[in-house]
C-alpha cells in the first residue's frame, strides 16, 4: 500500500502553545500535515492531543505561535471557518442519528432538493444514491439501501459514513479523534480502511489513537506528545514496531523520554 | 441481533438481494406505524364483537368515531412532530378554550365579524407557541415545566377575561353562513373537521417523509448534538413546532365554537393527554427521533374507535378511559420493542 507523499505542507504548526489558566496544556510544538499521509498523535491521557486538534480545527486560536494553511499564516475563526478551509474533525462517538436513513444522515444540515416553493423536497433519489456511492468507496458493500436506518449499521460502519461525508463535502484534512477506541477488532478495520482510502485519495489524515497496531497500520508520521510537549517525532520505518508498541505502552522508551522532558 | 452478526452474516456477493416478499413483510412490520395499524384493527375488530348490532359499524356510527378521531387529530397531529422533535406541549388545551372565548365573546358578546375573530384566534395560538417556543429554547428549561407554566397563565387568564367581559365562562354564538360552511357543514354527522384532520395530517407526512424540515425535526429529537453540529437549526425547529401545536389547538378551538355554536373556555383540558394519547398509541417514541403522520393518524383513530365504540357497547363510558389506558401502556412497550426491531437490521 504505497501513499503518494509530497512534501508540500496543508497545515503547519509553528511554535504552538496553547495555556489555559494554570495549564499549559500545549507548549511549543512545531507539526506538518502533508496531504495523501496519515500523522498519527500519541500519547497519555492529559498529554495534550485533544488541544492540539482543537487548535488544527479552530476552536482554539493558539496562545502563542502560528497555523499556516498552504503556506498561509492564518488565524481561524471557528470550527465553521476551519470546515469551510476543508478541515473536518470527527469528533468520538460518530455523529449519526440511528432512527433516521442513510441518505438523510449523510445529507443532514446539507440536503439536496428539487422543486420550488411550496413544492420544494428532499431530493431522495439523489441523496441515497450519492450516500451509497461515497460510502462504498470507503469500503462499505453491505449497504444497499439507502433508506436504511443507519442504527441498523455497525459501529465500525458509521464511522465509515461520518468519514464519507466529510470527504464528500470537500474535507482536505480529516481530524479523527480515537475513532477506534470504542470499536471491536472487525469494526476498527472498517475504520481503518476508510482511513487508508481517504489517504489513497490524497486527504490529509490526523488521527489520535490509543492502540499502537492500529497506529502502526495507518501511521506515515508520527508524533509523541507527553505534558503538551513534542518529545518525538518519526516517519514510517523510522523506528521499530517494538518501540512503537513500548513507546505507547507507557515503557521504557516512553520514561526515557518523559525523563529528558522533565 | 448482535453487531457482529450482523456484520459476520453479510458473506453474500454485492447485488444478491432478500426475495422481494420476504422484505417486504419484513420492512413494513419495522415501519413505526405498523403497531398502530395493528392496534388501530383489533380495536375495531373488538367493538365489531362486543357492540354487533348496535350501529357501531352503521354509517351514522361511523361518523361520530370519525368526528371524535378528527377533533382530536387536529391537535394530535402537530403535538406527534413535537414529540418526534423531543418536546411537550401542556398548553394546548388552555389555548382550545381561550380561543374558543376570543371568537365566542368577540363576535357573540361584542360585534367583532366572525372573519375577524378567528384569524384573531389563530394568531393567538401561534403566538402563544412562539412565546412557549422561545422560552423553552433559550432557558433550555424542559418544555413540560414551560408548557405547565404558560398552561396556567393562558388558562387562568382567559377564564378571568371570559367572566369579567361576558359575565360567564360559557358563550353562545349563531355563526355566519360561510363560516359555519368553512369549520362547522356538515354531511350526514360526517363534520367537516375530518376534513381539516385529513389535510392537517397530508401537510405533516408531507413535511416529515418529504421535506428536509423533516431530516431536521427527526435529527433535533433523535441526536440534538448531532443535529447542531451538522448545522440543523434546531431550536428553530422547535420554536416552529410549538406554534404549529398552538395553531392546531387555536383551529380545535374555533371548530368546536362553530360546530356547538358556542364557546367555553373551560373546555379544552382532555386534549392535553389525548394528543399524547393518540401519538403514542400511533407509534411516536415519548424520549423523541421517532414516529410517522400515517401512525398518528392510525393512533387517532384508535382513540375515536374506543371513544365511540364503549358507547355502543352499552357499557359506562368510564370504562373507555381503562381501556385508553391500557391501550397506551401497551404501545409504549410496544413502541419501544418495535423500535429494536427497526436498528436490528434489514
Ligand atoms: N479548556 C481547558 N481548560 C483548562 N485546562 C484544560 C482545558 N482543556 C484541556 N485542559 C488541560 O490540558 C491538558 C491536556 O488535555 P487534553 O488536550 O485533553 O489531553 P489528551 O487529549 O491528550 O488526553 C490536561 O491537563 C487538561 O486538564
Ligand atoms: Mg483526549
Amino acid at each position: 500500500m504505497t501513499t503518494t507523499t509530497t512534501d508540500h505542507s496543508l497545515i503547519e504548526l509553528r511554535g504552538v502553545t496553547q495555556r489555559f489558566t494554570g495549564v499549559t496544556a500545549v507548549a511549543d510544538v512545531s507539526l506538518t500535515v502533508r496531504p495523501g499521509q496519515v500523522l498519527c498523535l500519541l500519547g497519555h491521557n492529559g498529554a495534550g492531543k485533544s488541544t492540539l486538534i482543537k487548535i488544527l480545527s479552530g476552536v482554539y486560536t493558539p496562545t502563542e505561535g502560528t497555523l499556516s494553511i498552504d503556506g498561509e499564516p492564518v488565524t481561524l475563526g471557528g470550527p465553521r471557518d476551519a470546515l469551510d478551509r476543508g478541515i473536518a474533525t470527527v469528533h468520538q462517538g460518530a455523529g449519526t442519528v440511528p432512527l433516521m436513513s442513510v441518505a438523510r444522515n449523510f445529507f443532514l444540515g446539507a440536503e439536496p432538493t428539487k422543486g420550488r416553493g411550496l413544492l420544494r423536497r428532499f431530493d431522495a433519489a439523489t441523496a441515497g444514491r450519492i450516500a451509497l456511492e461515497e460510502i462504498r468507496q470507503l469500503g462499505i458493500r453491505r449497504i444497499r439501501d439507502a433508506d436504511q436506518l443507519v442504527g441498523t449499521m455497525s459501529g465500525g460502519e458509521r464511522q465509515a459514513l461520518v468519514i464519507a461525508r466529510a470527504l464528500h463535502f470537500g474535507a482536505r484534512v480529516l481530524i479523527l479523534d480515537e475513532p477506534t477506541s470504542a470499536l471491536g477488532v472487525r469494526e476498527a478495520e472498517i475504520v481503518l480502511q476508510a482511513v487508508e482510502s481517504a489517504r489513497d485519495r490524497g486527504v490529509a489524515v490526523v488521527l489520535i489513537t490509543h492502540q499502537a497496531h492500529h497506529a502502526l497500520r495507518v501511521g506515515d508520521h508520527f508524533a509523541v506528545l507527553a505534558h503538551g510537549r513534542l518529545v518525538a517525532s518519526f516517519a514510517r520505518g523510522e523506528m521499530e514496531a517494538a518501540e512503537v508498541i513500548d513507546l505507547m505502552a507507557g515503557g521504557t522508551v516512553m520514561q526515557e523520554l518523559e525523563r529528558k522532558q522533565a | 441481533m448482535t453487531i457482529d452478526q450482523a456484520a459476520a452474516a453479510p458473506a453474500v456477493p454485492d447485488e444478491q438481494s432478500e426475495p422481494l416478499g420476504r422484505s417486504l413483510i419484513a420492512r413494513t412490520a419495522r415501519r413505526p406505524e405498523f403497531g398502530a395499524l395493528i392496534g388501530a384493527v383489533a380495536v375495531y375488530v373488538f367493538f365489531l364483537v362486543t357492540a354487533s348490532g348496535s350501529g357501531f359499524t352503521s354509517v351514522d356510527g361511523t361518523a361520530s368515531w370519525l368526528d371524535t378521531a378528527a377533533e382530536l387529530g387536529v391537535v394530535a397531529t402537530p403535538v406527534a412532530l413535537l414529540l418526534i422533535a423531543g418536546e411537550f406541549d401542556l398548553s394546548i388545551g388552555s389555548v382550545v378554550g381561550a380561543t374558543s372565548a376570543i371568537v365566542a365573546i368577540g363576535s357573540g358578546t361584542y360585534t367583532m365579524p366572525q372573519w375577524a375573530s378567528i384569524p384573531l384566534a389563530i394568531g393567538f395560538g401561534l403566538a402563544v407557541g412562539l412565546v412557549n417556543g422561545l422560552v423553552a429554547t433559550r432557558t433550555n428549561l424542559p418544555s413540560f415545566i414551560v408548557t405547565l407554566a404558560s398552561s396556567l397563565v393562558v388558562g387562568g387568564g382567559a377564564l378571568g377575561l371570559s367572566r369579567a367581559l361576558s359575565g360567564s365562562t360559557a358563550v353562545t354564538l349563531a355563526p355566519e353562513p360561510s363560516v359555519q360552511a368553512v369549520f362547522g357543514s356538515k354531511a350526514g354527522q360526517f363534520q367537516v373537521s375530518i376534513v381539516w384532520w385529513l389535510a392537517i395530517t397530508v401537510v405533516a407526512w408531507w413535511v416529515l417523509t418529504r421535506t428536509r424540515t423533516g431530516s431536521w425535526i427527526y435529527a433535533t429529537g433523535g441526536a440534538p448534538d448531532v443535529a447542531r453540529d451538522a448545522g440543523v437549526p434546531t431550536a428553530r425547529v422547535k420554536v416552529g413546532l410549538f406554534m404549529a401545536t398552538s395553531a392546531g389547538a387555536a383551529l380545535v378551538g374555533v371548530l368546536q365554537t362553530i360546530a356547538y355554536s358556542g364557546g367555553d373556555v373551560t373546555r379544552g383540558s382532555s386534549f392535553i393527554f389525548d394528543g399524547v394519547i393518540a401519538a403514542v398509541i400511533g407509534g411516536v417514541l415519548l424520549q423523541g427521533g421517532y414516529g410517522s403522520t400515517v401512525g398518528v393518524l392510525l393512533g387517532t383513530a384508535t382513540y375515536g374507535i374506543v371513544s365511540i365504540g364503549i358507547f355502543y357497547t352499552g357499557w359506562n363510558t368510564d370504562y373507555a378511559q381503562l381501556f385508553l389506558g391500557a391501550l397506551l401502556l401497551v404501545a409504549v412497550m410496544a413502541n419501544n420493542y418495535f423500535r429494536k426491531l427497526a436498528l436490528s437490521g434489514r
